[in-house]
């Protein structure tokens, strides 16, 4: 492989796509208008104007030697200022306001609740002598702050009631029967949506790719490039090279439009990396998904149109649109590789979880596996029956 | 041949259509052929197996000594190609362009940037150099391919109908550009339908019809073997219809 050959075609593809406005929109100001739009609209530009929760709480737990601890965690909740508790005294009330919007959630607390708190609190180290119990959350899955937001806040204050700061423990006696390990700021609507923001952009290589080979097949230009000593792992290279670091500008260019109109994310130096290099990687799976639509596409205006085969799935059930979706549509995004980016980049920067965390090398993982497999597969595809 | 051509019973067919019909013939090192034709006749189809673009269904072909289909990579070291499109980066400049295809072909940076202030100059593009293809007339954007096309100064050149579409002005830029080509020893392949063009430019004229090569000379011998006025007029006695009527 020569890199002269593979320099010069990087820079040219870099250069079409500075130059021609529509690409240059799709692949560059779109995640900056993006960022700015829900910035401003659901953010906290200025510094601080964050969502209050109205959350119904039914206390089921009949003991009353034990209240003490019920008492620590709605004042955990309190505490935070971004919930505002209100008591039910029946679950069939709280669940009447839920379905009218009066309460965005309902925390129930179940039977067993104090006395499961005391023996835990007794005996940390005894885990026969503890008694398990599972506090249940009642959402507005038509909220999608509420969807994202509330389940770490919830969990962070009964970790911080129960077992005084967060533990590593993996065996507790009181789950919240949602994901744990969240260390909760304060979060607005567009905290929970910029990480997955970078995410969304990179699917658009998706389009750009399809319709640059398109083009480039229409104009005749890959035949005359193959008449020229380069490789086709030269020409390969150089369009993965170019989209990655297309992807790592959409990184750089959303987290500091993020960051003007107020996101603060959490992480490290190291949290960053990550985000820039498990977005670069996902880049690889839009090429390989460009190639594909390039494969099916007779000319570039049907790339356009076919690319959002591609690009809707990605987008509805892989980004923080997901995130009002029922939860068979959920699941279903575990079957798109940008969820476990947009995955990825939530917990490195807004629950700060660091890099080598299972979670992170798990997405890590499969977001590499994965472009891999649908870059090969789009490289074959384009190669036995998309160039002429 | 060191830098010449050698085509032998080539035939390249696309389903049931015969683009190319047991071909053959020979182009000297140093010489310009004209591959003549109407449109369809099968000359492009020639010049892409000539540049590894297609495998011929059957026949072999040399170009500079190596076997086309088993030393791509080699005939690909040696060739220049401009083809009938007019296949451009219409976002680059037309330095960018000629640039590229000088990188393509591994020139050293000193060497690439004289070699193309030379030939935009020759081609009277100099002045145009630094404005994006896509402002180009078509003529413009004609000169540019074949820039490209040459820039690493290739042994052996497929020019594919290189003046089509160009006012007679400069077609003139453009022939004398093409004899320059001649006098530096290069091997050209020329393909055209303009009588005139082949008349003017090639030392040796191959007619093709039907992807059959039906006459193969000197353009003076041909017209003194067939006692016609012009090139035309042999294509007339050939096939009897003119060439541009088509296939």
């Amino acid at each position: 492989m020569k890199l002269q050959r593979v320099s010069a075609l990087v820079k040219v593809n870099v250069k079409v796509i500075i130059r021609e406005p529509a690409a240059l929109f799709m692949v560059i100001l779109f995640p900056i208008v993006l960022t700015l739009f829900l910035g401003i609209g659901f953010g906290a530009v200025g510094g601080g104007q964050q969502s209050t929760f109205q959350v119904g709480i039914v206390d089921e737990d009949t003991s009353t030697a034990y209240g003490g601890w019920l008492k620590g965690f709605t004042g955990n909740l309190t505490s935070m200022q971004i919930i505002k508790l209100q008591t039910y005294l029946a679950n069939e009330t709280a669940q009447a306001d839920l379905i009218q919007g009066k309460v965005q959630a309902i925390i129930l607390i179940p039977e067993g609740f104090g006395r499961s708190c005391e023996l835990f609190h007794r005996f940390p180290m005894n885990q026969s002598s503890w008694v398990n119990t599972t506090v249940q959350l009642y959402l507005d899955s038509g909220s999608m702050i509420v969807a994202q937001a509330l389940p770490p806040i919830v969990q962070q204050a009964l970790v911080a009631s129960v077992y005084g700061t967060p533990s590593t423990d993996t065996f507790r006696p009181i789950q919240v029967g949602t994901p744990s390990m969240v260390q909760v700021a304060r979060f607005t609507m567009f905290d929970y949506m910029a990480p997955g923001i970078s995410a969304f952009a990179a699917i658009f290589l998706i389009m750009n790719v399809a319709q640059s080979f398109t083009e480039g097949r229409e104009r005749g230009l890959l035949r005359r490039i193959n008449t020229t000593p380069t490789t086709p792992a030269e020409f390969m290279t150089s369009h993965a090279i170019s989209n990655m670091l297309l992807a790592l500008t959409q990184v750089a260019l959303t987290f500091t439009t993020a960051y003007l109109v107020g996101y603060r994310p959490l992480g490290d130096f190291s949290s960053f990396a990550m985000a820039f290099a498990i977005t670069s990687i996902f880049a690889l799976c839009c090429v390989g998904f460009g190639l594909i639509t390039a494969t099916i596409s007779k000319s570039s205006g049907a790339a356009t149109g076919i690319a959002f085969l591609f690009i809707l799935p990605q987008m509805m059930l892989g980004t923080y649109v997901s995130a009002g979706l029922s939860g068979s549509m959920k699941d279903a995004g575990r079957f798109v590789p940008s969820y476990y980016v947009t995955d990825a980049l939530t917990s490195l920067l807004l629950r700060g979880a660091p890099v080598t965390s299972p979670t992170i090398l798990t997405d890590l993982t499969i977001v590499s596996s994965t472009s891999l497999i649908v870059l090969l597969l789009g490289v074959l595809l384009f190669k036995k029956y998309g160039k002429s | 041949m060191k830098n010449g051509i050698v085509i032998e019973n080539l035939t390249k067919k696309y389903g049931d259509v015969t683009a190319v019909d047991g071909l053959s013939l020979q182009v000297e090192e140093g010489q310009l052929f004209g591959l003549l034709g109407p449109n369809g006749s099968g000359k492009t189809t020639i010049l892409k197996v000539l540049c590894g673009l297609l495998e011929p269904t059957a026949g072999s072909a040399y170009v500079g000594g190596y076997d086309v289909q088993k030393s791509n990579g080699k005939v690909k070291e040696l060739i220049g190609v401009c083809p009938q499109e007019t296949a451009v980066y219409a976002s680059l400049t037309g330095r960018e362009n000629v640039e590229l295809f000088g990188s393509l072909h591994g020139m050293p940076q000193q060497e690439l940037k004289k070699s193309t202030d030379d030939l935009l100059e020759r081609l009277g593009l100099q002045n145009d150099a630094k404005r994006r293809v896509g402002t180009y007339s078509e003529g413009m954007k004609r000169r540019i391919s074949l820039a490209m096309a040459i820039v690493h100064s290739p042994e052996i050149a497929f020019l594919d109908e290189p003046s089509v579409g160009m006012d007679p002005q400069t077609r003139r830029v453009v022939w004398e550009f093409i004899r320059q080509l001649k006098r530096q020893g290069k091997t050209v392949i020329l393909t055209t339908h303009y009588m005139e063009e082949a008349e003017e430019l090639c030392d040796t004229v191959g007619i093709i019809d039907h992807g059959k090569l039906i006459a193969l000379g000197a353009p003076g011998q041909l017209k003194e073997k067939f006692a016609a006025k012009d090139l035309e007029d042999v294509f007339i006695q050939l096939t009897g219809r003119r060439i541009r009527e088509g296939a």
